[in-house]
């Protein structure tokens, strides 16, 4: 047994204790917490003991089957990290309840570990099933009201239909090869009109868990509905999954011998979904939808960087294509940590400020300075400003997009010039979005009086948003580190190869910066930290220089507003942005053909008392175009089967007789 | 060694030449109008007089008003740094790169906005919105235009892609006009020039970069108009190295000659700006969609005008 298997069969064996423990734990449920983000901090370890390492197997049974390879390796960091950090801050939701109803926990991150160290189909589609269902029971656990119980059968709908959707296509796979062992799949990759169904049932099944265009509807209603620290695990730690099965799907399972085509539909779609995901952030006025959309931004642009990688292979780009696996990579692991952060952040605002609407918060850098301070180095990464980790991960997607034109085919160097324009309006109006985030819930002046009640956040809040701001900070620094990693993996994935980041042969210093060879190109962080330092100092010695006048107090200017009257303590509120005032001009200028925007005043009768309103409103096109349909077909549908309740017994039996005669015969004639 | 005396030099022009820019634009514009119009050095004695001056400070504004003038001007500085003027090796040439310059602007851009946000103010709140919107419909015409220049230059270095742009193998391309235009378009709207915003302007409802820093007084105020010069200093230093790179010098002889050059090609882009501006009025806010969407969309064309003649085959 291996070090790495051993770290992750004590992981799960942890979880295993916990769960059979939790009915008798009592009210210990920051112990309980503790255990669970130990045993993340276990599957992590066993993450990176697996990363260029020779690959264990371990097969358990006739469909249960574990592997630790490279790809599943750095997964696991990802999501072991997040389960680490994410689970201390949950004790802190949970004091004084009991340990019983955390029961699905342990079970949501051991389904988790299982779909990522899946070496069966069947184990795979086990545990990406089961961290559905266990998440539904953990939101439903802990608060049963219409609006859970909405967003849980949400959730479970498309976490069936997109089971349903990577289960066909492991059946397509499993057909050819014989088994549903991924051994036996890679020996017989698919072909011709299997090769199509397969890719379009695997964007569909781990697309949907993932947010993609067009089944993105349930995740801003989902991911927000549970607790904050398990909408951290939702969205750092269950699309990272999904994203993981995407990865092993696209570039593994299918054989390196894939068309162009193969990249070119994730590129597209994962180009399209991170724009539009990041277009509702920008609209989206609770604190954790906001923070959802950004999920499935981010999501696209993993799915777009993967697609790239599989680009780059078929078009036998080698370096190019390791390039483009290292920016999905790299942005899968950032993208897990910030966001990670960031629904702490919002659950910590949550508990002191007291509302998730942009509208009720404001002003709580006063009350909380360091959530606000550690919410600035997620808000920097995930608007992927320069020396943050965001920026470096999308540094890297940017300069395979950039390198993309190598690939000869005009149809696909047209396509990717529009997914680079695309993901630069993505990149940018997320930027527009975290920046509308913390600058409404921490800058301003409070929008509702319960804001004044706030204090900072405790250390079960502090402590995991601080281990997460610091990995985020050192990745910001040195990227090249996570770089070699993500190397490695391409490396035995048969993409790319080891040594095709870092400068100047890349160890040392050199290594944790970002140089490539093939396109030109060289991102080196701690030089441009050095730079700003020193720039920075300059002007502090320089305006020590010329003496500085201590800064007074005044009322604020506001181009001669008048002060506000006495029975307004925080300033009248319509003089402040609002959450949709933010939004406005993004909203008029993109929201039109893409939400559904519509805008209408309406005014008084003349002479009329009463006020003029502006009504508007924004709607997701899939909600219109899909979820309504299905929802009517599924009344259709009910409707229908009303009939049988009024069936005999005779032909209740005579159906079943029925059906088992078909089944016979189907079983008869398949031989 | 000669490397880190250009780098030297070249930021002490930056200084130099900065806040003389806008004070030349701000002067020309007087001129062409019939107006006899602050002197060119203007600037500088605001500068000057500000940085003394006691900084009043919103009441119920952060820290943020405090540090975010610093990162701006730190920011775009280091910005200014990186985009060659004179001289080819400087020192920072190695990371200079176009989309760190992007990034580092972006960044400048950030602090401004959640500065404008600090005092909780109507103005602040609408420009900062404003800003953060031409921001998101910029980036894609930008990052389109970086394309034809790496595909032309083999990368995104911006000294390796002014090197060879200068040396003229590439030729007069239909693409690299297109790519200008789109860029001279983002350049305008993100300095904040006619026709997307006025900087002249103090009429409340038309504004975007003014009404953001409203609050600012004293050395704050100084370190915003200092990155506001500093800004236009580096898109029109941008410009020259990728579509008028001719005269830099490769050797220490031929410094003071190119340096000279390149001020010239400065004033003559700054005569070009004012006489834009003079000519054109300011758009509505709502129409600026439509000039960035135009922008990108020329930029496309002339990738795809690259795609379609094979120069990469």
């Amino acid at each position: 047994m291996t070090p790495g298997f051993a770290a992750l069969s004590a992981a799960f064996l942890l979880l295993a204790a916990l769960a059979v423990a939790s009915p008798w734990g009592g009210r210990r449920a920051g112990l309980f917490c503790g255990g669970v983000s130990a045993a993340g901090g276990l599957a992590a370890l066993a993450g990176l003991l697996a990363l260029g390492a020779e690959p264990a197997f371990w097969r358990l049974g006739p469909a249960l089957a574990l592997a630790l390879d490279s790809l599943s390796g750095w997964f696991l960091v990802a999501v072991g990290l997040v389960v680490a950090v994410a689970a201390p801050a949950l004790a802190a939701e949970e004091k004084g309840a009991g340990t019983a109803r955390l029961l699905p926990l342990p079970l949501f991150v051991a389904a988790m570990l299982l779909a990522l160290a899946a070496a069966d189909g069947l184990t795979l589609l086990a545990g990406f099933e089961g961290m559905s269902l266990a998440a539904a029971a953990l939101i439903l656990a802990r608060k049963d009201t219409a609006e859970t119980r909405r967003a849980v059968s949400l959730l479970l709908g498309f976490s069936v239909a997109g089971g349903v959707a990577l289960a066909l296509s492991v059946g397509l796979l499993a057909g050819a090869a014989g088994g549903t062992g991924f051994d036996a799949i890679r020996s017989a990759p698919p072909e011709g009109w299997r090769a199509a169904a397969v890719l379009a049932l695997v964007l569909a099944g781990a697309g949907s868990k993932a947010g993609m265009l067009p089944f993105h509807a349930w995740l801003p209603l989902a991911h927000p509905a549970a607790p904050a620290p398990v909408s951290a695990m939702m969205s750092g730690a269950m699309v990272t999954v999904a994203l993981a099965v995407a990865a092993r799907f696209l570039l593994d399972l299918s054989g390196p011998a894939q068309p162009l085509w193969w990249g070119a539909a994730p590129l597209l779609l994962g180009a399209a979904t991170a724009a539009f995901g990041a277009l509702r952030a920008v609209l989206a006025e609770d604190i954790k939808a906001l923070l959802a959309c950004s999920t499935i931004e981010n999501a696209g642009m993993v799915l777009a960087a993967l697609g790239l990688a599989a680009c780059f292979r078929a078009a036998d780009l080698p370096a190019l294509a390791g390039l483009a696996l290292a920016a999905a990579l790299l942005h899968a692991l950032h993208h897990a940590l910030f966001k990670a952060l960031l629904f702490l952040a919002a659950g910590a605002v949550l508990a002191e400020g007291g509302s998730r609407l942009l509208d009720r918060l404001g002003g709580l850098v006063h009350a909380m300075p360091a959530t606000a301070g550690l919410a600035l180095v997620g808000v920097a990464s995930a608007a992927s400003l320069p020396l943050s980790a965001g920026f470096a991960s999308e540094w890297l997607l940017l300069q395979a997009l950039l390198a993309g034109p190598r690939i000869g085919e005009v149809w696909l160097q047209v396509a990717l010039a529009v997914s680079l324009a695309t993901v630069g309006l993505a990149a940018a109006l997320a930027a527009a979005a975290m920046l509308r985030f913390w600058g409404l819930v921490f800058l301003g002046r409070p929008r509702a009086p319960r804001v004044l009640g706030a204090r900072e956040a405790g250390m079960l809040w502090r402590g995991p948003m601080a281990a997460a701001a610091g990995l985020l900070l050192l990745a910001g620094v040195a990227p090249g580190v996570a770089a070699s990693g993500a190397g490695a993996v391409g490396e035995w994935l048969g993409v790319g190869a080891a040594d095709g980041f870092g400068v100047g042969g890349g160890s040392g210093v050199a290594g944790a910066m970002l140089g490539l060879a093939a396109p030109g190109a060289a991102y080196l962080p701690l030089p441009v930290a050095l730079l700003l330092a020193a720039v920075a100092a300059l002007l502090w010695w320089l305006f020590r220089r010329v003496g500085r006048p201590e800064p007074v107090r005044g009322p604020a200017w506001g181009c001669g507003a008048a002060p506000p009257p006495r029975w307004l303590p925080l300033g009248d509120p319509l003089t402040q942005p609002s959450a949709a005032g933010f939004a406005q001009p993004l909203r008029r200028m993109l929201a039109e053909p893409w939400l559904a925007r519509r805008e209408g005043i309406v005014a008084p009768e003349p002479a009329a008392p009463g006020a003029a309103r502006l009504g508007v409103s924004v709607g997701d096109p899939s909600v219109a175009w899909l979820l309504r349909p299905l929802g009517r077909a599924r009344d259709w549908l009910a409707a229908r089967a009303e009939v049988w309740r009024d069936w005999s017994l005779r032909r209740h039996l005579g159906l079943v007789l029925a059906l088992v005669c078909a089944l016979l015969l189907a079983f008869a004639a398949a031989g | 060694m000669a490397g880190i005396v250009a780098q030297l030099l070249h930021a002490a022009l930056v200084v130099a030449v900065a806040p003389l820019l806008l004070g030349l634009a701000r002067w020309l514009k007087a001129r062409m109008l019939g107006r006899a119009g602050p002197p060119p050095w203007q600037p500088v004695l605001a500068l000057a007089k500000l940085v003394r001056k006691r900084p009043v400070l919103a009441e119920g504004s952060s820290a943020v008003t405090r540090v975010a003038p610093y990162v701006a001007v730190v920011a775009l500085f280091a910005a200014a740094l990186l985009v060659p003027s004179f001289a080819r090796g400087m020192a920072l040439a190695p990371l200079s790169d176009l989309l760190l310059i992007g990034a580092l602007l972006a960044l400048a851009r950030a602090a401004q906005v959640l500065a404008g946000l600090d005092a909780g103010t109507a103005f602040g709140g609408l420009g900062a919105a404003r800003e953060a919107s031409f921001a998101a419909l910029a980036e894609p015409a930008f990052l389109v235009a970086v394309l034809v220049i790496a595909m032309l230059a083999g990368g995104t270095n911006l000294e390796a892609a002014s090197a060879a742009l200068q040396e003229g193998s590439l030729g007069l391309r239909v693409s690299l006009a297109l790519v200008l235009v789109a860029l001279v378009a983002v350049a305008l709207a993100e300095n904040a020039r006619i026709p997307v915003d006025n900087p002249a302007t103090h009429l409340e409802l038309t504004m975007v970069h003014e009404a953001m820093i409203l609050e600012a007084s004293g050395r704050h105020l100084a370190l915003w108009e200092a990155a506001a010069a500093l800004k236009l200093l580096v898109w029109l230093s941008l410009l020259l190295a990728l579509f008028a790179p001719f005269g830099t010098a490769g050797s220490l002889l031929g410094w003071p000659g190119a340096a000279l050059l390149w001020a010239g090609k400065l004033a003559l882009l700054v005569l070009a700006l004012s006489a834009f501006e003079n000519a054109i009025a300011k758009m509505r806010v709502f129409r600026v969609p439509e000039f960035l969407g135009a922008a990108l969309l020329l930029a496309l064309v002339g990738a795809v005008l690259l795609f379609v003649s094979g120069v990469l085959a």
